[in-house]
C-alpha cells in the first residue's frame, strides 16, 4: 500500500492537515491517515500518494474531572491518554488489543477490547469530533456534553470508517472512574463449547461484570474469564456469586496473561466476527477445529486465528453464521492471499455508496479499503 | 401534482379508510406537543403496516409532495409539525411488540409501540428497556428513535441510541433498507448511529431491534431537601467526583417544588429550596455501600432532610413529583415554556444563578426541573399570555437561556430534539461547515429533500452541487428561495 512514490506528511496542526488535503484534492491525490499503525494491514488500499502521519496531532487539549470529559487530537496514543487520566482516577473505558494505537486509528477503525461488554465501544464514548473532509473543510459534530441531540451524531458515521470519509483529527470522549477494585474468576472448560450457555446465564444474572472473555480452541478446551471491577465489598461478593453460578471456578485479584489479547500472528488468517450473543455456541461450532478464539463471551464479538489455508472456506464461514445475522471481517490476512475482508454488507450498501459520494466523490481517502470497494 | 389527486391514489393503494382529508380530521394532526406551531396538513394516511409506509413514501416521492411521520405526538420541538399541504404518515397503529428474545436481551418492535410496553413486556424476563423519557406512558418508539429520547436514567444506561440495534428504514424514495441487526456491529458504515436522533430527515423507520437490559438486584432512591440550589449542586458534583454512577440524580427548584406539590401532593420536603432525587442500582452490597457514601456526601453540603424510599410505593411517589413536574407548572401559570438545554455539569452552580439573574431582569418567573447529573436543564419560563408581550418575552427568555447554554460549553438540546423550534439556533451551535457537513448525509439519505422539510437545520439546502469553493450564484439560490448546497 505504501510504495516509493507515497509521499508521508506528518502535520501538527488542524490547519496544517486541511492544507495538506486541500493541496491533494487540487492535485487529485489520493489520501490514507494513520497514526500508531496498529490496523493498516485491516483491509489496506491498493496504493495511496499521500499519508497523513497523525502522530504530530499529540495534544491533550482538555481533561475536566468534575465533567468527566476530556479532548484529545487524534495523534494521541491511547496509553498517554489514559496516564494523564489515571491521575484523577478516571480512564477512557476501552481497552483494544492494538498496542500502541492512537485515539484516532481507534475511532476510525471502530477498535474495543473485553470491556466492550460493560462501557460499549466508541460509539457509546464518543461525544463529540472533528474531522478534515476530502476537500479540507474543518467540520465538528457533536460537543463536550454527554447529552446532546443537536445535529447529526457524525461521530457515529466517521466511526469505523475507516477514513473514507474523512480524516479524524480531534475527539472528545466521555470518561468512566477508576474502579477501585478489581476480582475475576477463572473458569476451565474442557469443552469449549459450554462457554455459550454459561455466558448467557451470566447475562441473564444480576452480575455486574466489565467483561466476560472466553479463550479457547475450537473442537477442544478453553477458559472463561469473569472480571468484576467495582469497589472491593462488590467484587469479592460477586465473584462468590459467579463462582455459585457458573458451578467452579477460581478467584484471582489480577487479570491473567493474555487476557484480552487477539490470537494468531501475521501469518495466520485473522478474523473478527460479531454476532447475536447467544450464539457463541453455534458460532464455534462453526468454526473448523483447532482455531484458536479468543470472544467478548456475552457481546457477541469473537476473534478466531485460522491457518492462511483456510481463506477458501471463509465464504462458507460466512454463510454458516449468517443465520445468527453473523458477519467476519479479516483482521490480518497474510501476504500474498487476496480475499473480500468485509464479507456481504446486506441491502444498505447502496445507501454507504451515496454517503461516500457526498463526502468524497472523487474517492481520493482511503481508496478501495473499505466495504463494497468504498 | 394537486393534494386532490396524490390523495386519490394514496386511497387506491392503501384503502380509503386509512386516508384522511377532511379539515376537521385533519386539524388533529396540526400540532405535535409544542402547541405554538400549528400547520394543518393535506392529507394525513393512518398507516397499518410496512407496505402502507412503503406506499405513502412512494406516492409522496414520485408526487414530489413532502411528508413527515408521527407517532404519539409528544415531541416537545415541534419535529412532526406538518408541512402545509404535505402528507402526514401516523404510525400509531403499528404497534407488533415481540416476542422478547431473552437470551439475546433482544426485542423486535414497530415504531407504534409504546415505550413502557416493551418494558412491560420484558419484566417477565427480568429484564427493562432503559430508555424512559417523562412520557414514557404515552410516547412511541419510533418517536424516542427520531429524536434520540433519553430520560432520568440515562445518566448511567445512555440514550436511545445507546439501545436500538437494528432499523428497517423506508428511505424517501420508498426504497427499504436494514441498518444494524441483531449482532452488536456489521461490516460498513454506522448508518444507524446516524439515523437514530435524526428527527425524521432520514426516513420512517418501520421496525426496530431493541436491546434489553437485566433488571439490576436492587434499586434504592433518596430524595433529599436543601436549602439553596448551590448545596444540592455541589451534592452532585461530589458524588460524581467520588467515583460513584449513579442510576439517576434530579433537580428541582423552589418553583419546581410548589407546582408538583399542588399536582400531585409529592409530600417533598417543606421548605426545602432545592431537591434531589437520587438513585442507584445494581449489586446490593455496591448500592449499599455507596448509597451510604451518597448520604455522608449530602449531609456534609447542609442537606436538611434525606428521606430513603422504603419500598416501590413510596420509590413512585418521588418520581411522581419529577416525572410530572413539566404538566404540574400548569397549576401556578397560565403558560409557560418547556426548554431544554445542556451545560458541563460543573458549571451548574454559575449557569443558575445567571438564569435566575436573567429571570429577575425581564421579570418573569423560571421554574428549574433537570437532570443534574448529566447537566441536563429543563427551565420553565412562566408567563401569562392574557398580558400584552410576555408571551414574546418569554420566548426571548427561552431562547436567552440556550444561548447561556452554548457559551457554557453545552448544546441546545439534550433530548428534546432541535425540529421547528430550535432551527435557528444550531446556527450558534455550529459553524456552517458543520452544518454543510451534516447535510451531506441528508443529501445521500433524502436528495429531493422531502422527508421533514425544514426542521433541524437553519436554511432549506439544495442537493445539486457539492460542496467547496463556490463559483457564481444558482439560480435558486439568486431567487432567494434557498441557499446552493
Amino acid at each position: 500500500m505504501l510504495t516509493d512514490a507515497t509521499t508521508v506528511v506528518r502535520p501538527t496542526s488542524v490547519d496544517e492537515v486541511s492544507q495538506v488535503l486541500r493541496a491533494a484534492h487540487r492535485d487529485g491525490r489520493t489520501v490514507l491517515a494513520a497514526g500508531g499503525r496498529t490496523k493498516l494491514d485491516w483491509a489496506p488500499p491498493a496504493s495511496v500518494d499521500v499519508l497523513i502521519d497523525t502522530t504530530g496531532l499529540d495534544r491533550i487539549v482538555e481533561h475536566t474531572a468534575g465533567d468527566l470529559v476530556a479532548i484529545a487530537e487524534a495523534g494521541v496514543r491511547l496509553t498517554s491518554l489514559q496516564d494523564q487520566l489515571a491521575s484523577a482516577g478516571q480512564w477512557l473505558a476501552l481497552d483494544p488489543p492494538e498496542q500502541g494505537a492512537t485515539l484516532g486509528g481507534i475511532v476510525s477503525a471502530n477498535a474495543s477490547g473485553p470491556r466492550r461488554l460493560r462501557f460499549g465501544t466508541v460509539r457509546d464514548l464518543l461525544i463529540g469530533v472533528t474531522v478534515v473532509l476530502a476537500d479540507g473543510t474543518v467540520a465538528h459534530a457533536g460537543g463536550k456534553v454527554v447529552k446532546n441531540v443537536a445535529g447529526y451524531d457524525l461521530g457515529k458515521l466517521y466511526t469505523g470508517a475507516h477514513g473514507t470519509l474523512g480524516v479524524v483529527v480531534s475527539t472528545t470522549w466521555r470518561l468512566h472512574p477508576v474502579a477501585p477494585a478489581r476480582r475475576v474468576v477463572v473458569l476451565d472448560l474442557p469443552d469449549a463449547l459450554a462457554a455459550g450457555p454459561l455466558a448467557v446465564a451470566i447475562a441473564r444474572s444480576t452480575l455486574t461484570p466489565t467483561a466476560v472473555e472466553l479463550h479457547a480452541t475450537t473442537g477442544g478446551n478453553g477458559s472463561l474469564v469473569v472480571v468484576f471491577e467495582a469497589i472491593e465489598a462488590s467484587v469479592h461478593a460477586q465473584a462468590d456469586a459467579a463462582v455459585t453460578l457458573l458451578g467452579g471456578g477460581r478467584q484471582l485479584d489480577e487479570l491473567p496473561a493474555l487476557f484480552g489479547e487477539r490470537p494468531g500472528s501475521t501469518e495466520d488468517l485473522i478474523l473478527r466476527l460479531a454476532f447475536a450473543p447467544a450464539s457463541l455456541t453455534a458460532v464455534l461450532a462453526a468454526l473448523p477445529d483447532g482455531t484458536e478464539v479468543t470472544a467478548s463471551a456475552c457481546t457477541g464479538v469473537l476473534y478466531a486465528a485460522l491457518p492462511a489455508s483456510s481463506a477458501a472456506a471463509l465464504d462458507a464461514l460466512r454463510a454458516a453464521i449468517a443465520p445468527y445475522d453473523g458477519s467476519a471481517v479479516v483482521l490480518n490476512a497474510p501476504a500474498g492471499l487476496s480475499l473480500d475482508h468485509w464479507g456481504p454488507v446486506g441491502d444498505s450498501l447502496e445507501l454507504m455508496r451515496r454517503v461516500k459520494d457526498r463526502f468524497d466523490p472523487e474517492r481520493r481517502l482511503a481508496p478501495g479499503r473499505f466495504v463494497g470497494g468504498i | 401534482m394537486s393534494t386532490a389527486v396524490l390523495a386519490a391514489r394514496l386511497r387506491e393503494a392503501i384503502g380509503a379508510e386509512r386516508v384522511l382529508t377532511d379539515r376537521a380530521q385533519l386539524r388533529t394532526y396540526e400540532c405535535d406537543g409544542l402547541a405554538n406551531f400549528r400547520v394543518t396538513p393535506g392529507v394525513v394516511v393512518l398507516a397499518e403496516s410496512r407496505e402502507h409506509v412503503v406506499d405513502a413514501v412512494r406516492l409522496c416521492a414520485e408526487a414530489g409532495v413532502p411528508f413527515v411521520a408521527r407517532g404519539s405526538g409528544t415531541g416537545l420541538s415541534g419535529g412532526a409539525l406538518p408541512v402545509s399541504d404535505g402528507v402526514v404518515i401516523v404510525l400509531s397503529r403499528l404497534r407488533s411488540l415481540g416476542p422478547v428474545d431473552a437470551d439475546n436481551l433482544r426485542v423486535v418492535v414497530e415504531p407504534g409501540v409504546i415505550n413502557l410496553w416493551v418494558t412491560r413486556d420484558a419484566a417477565p424476563h427480568d429484564l427493562a428497556y432503559a430508555p424512559d423519557p417523562s412520557s414514557q406512558q404515552v410516547c412511541s418508539i419510533g418517536g424516542n428513535v427520531a429524536e434520540n429520547a433519553g430520560g432520568a436514567h440515562c445518566l448511567k444506561y445512555g440514550f436511545t441510541v445507546n439501545h436500538v440495534m437494528g432499523a428497517e428504514v423506508v428511505l424517501p424514495d420508498g426504497s427499504v433498507v436494514h441498518l444494524g441487526g441483531t449482532a452488536p456491529e456489521h461490516p460498513g458504515y454506522d448508518l444507524l448511529g446516524a439515523f437514530i436522533g435524526s428527527e425524521g430527515t432520514l426516513g420512517i423507520a418501520t421496525s426496530l431491534t431493541l436491546r434489553l437490559v437485566r433488571v439490576p438486584e436492587t434499586v434504592q432512591t433518596m430524595l433529599v431537601g436543601f436549602t439553596s440550589v448551590e448545596d444540592a449542586a455541589a451534592t452532585v458534583s461530589d458524588v460524581i467526583a467520588a467515583g460513584i454512577l449513579p442510576a439517576a440524580i434530579e433537580m428541582m427548584d423552589a418553583l419546581a417544588i410548589e407546582a408538583a406539590e399542588a399536582a400531585v401532593r409529592c409530600g417533598y420536603p417543606a421548605g426545602a429550596v432545592a431537591v434531589l432525587v437520587i438513585e442507584l442500582d445494581g449489586p446490593q452490597v455496591e448500592v449499599a455501600a455507596q448509597f451510604a457514601e451518597v448520604e455522608g456526601i449530602a449531609l456534609a453540603q447542609h442537606a436538611f432532610e434525606i428521606r430513603i424510599a422504603q419500598d416501590a410505593a413510596e420509590r413512585a411517589l418521588m418520581w411522581k413529583g419529577r416525572k410530572s413536574a413539566f404538566a404540574a407548572v400548569g397549576r401556578i401559570s397560565p403558560a409557560y415554556f418547556v426548554q431544554d438545554g445542556v451545560i458541563p455539569r460543573t458549571r451548574l452552580p454559575e449557569v443558575l444563578a445567571e438564569i435566575t439573574r436573567m429571570s429577575d431582569a425581564v421579570g418573569l418567573r423560571v421554574a428549574n426541573v433537570f437532570h443534574a447529573g448529566d447537566g441536563n436543564l429543563h427551565p420553565l419560563v412562566l408567563f401569562d399570555d392574557a398580558v400584552e408581550g410576555q408571551a414574546h418575552d418569554a420566548e426571548e427568555l427561552a431562547g436567552s437561556i440556550l444561548e447561556l447554554c452554548i457559551s457554557s460549553g453545552g448544546s441546545i438540546t439534550g433530548e428534546h430534539g432541535v425540529g421547528m423550534e430550535k432551527r435557528l439556533k444550531m446556527a450558534k451551535q455550529f459553524t456552517p461547515s458543520d452544518l454543510d457537513t451534516m447535510q451531506l448525509v441528508r443529501c445521500a439519505f433524502d436528495p429531493d429533500g422531502i422527508a421533514n422539510p425544514g426542521k433541524v437545520f437553519p436554511t432549506p439546502r439544495l442537493c445539486g452541487e457539492r460542496p467547496g469553493p463556490k463559483t457564481g450564484v444558482h439560480a435558486v439560490q439568486a431567487a432567494g428561495l434557498g441557499e446552493v448546497f
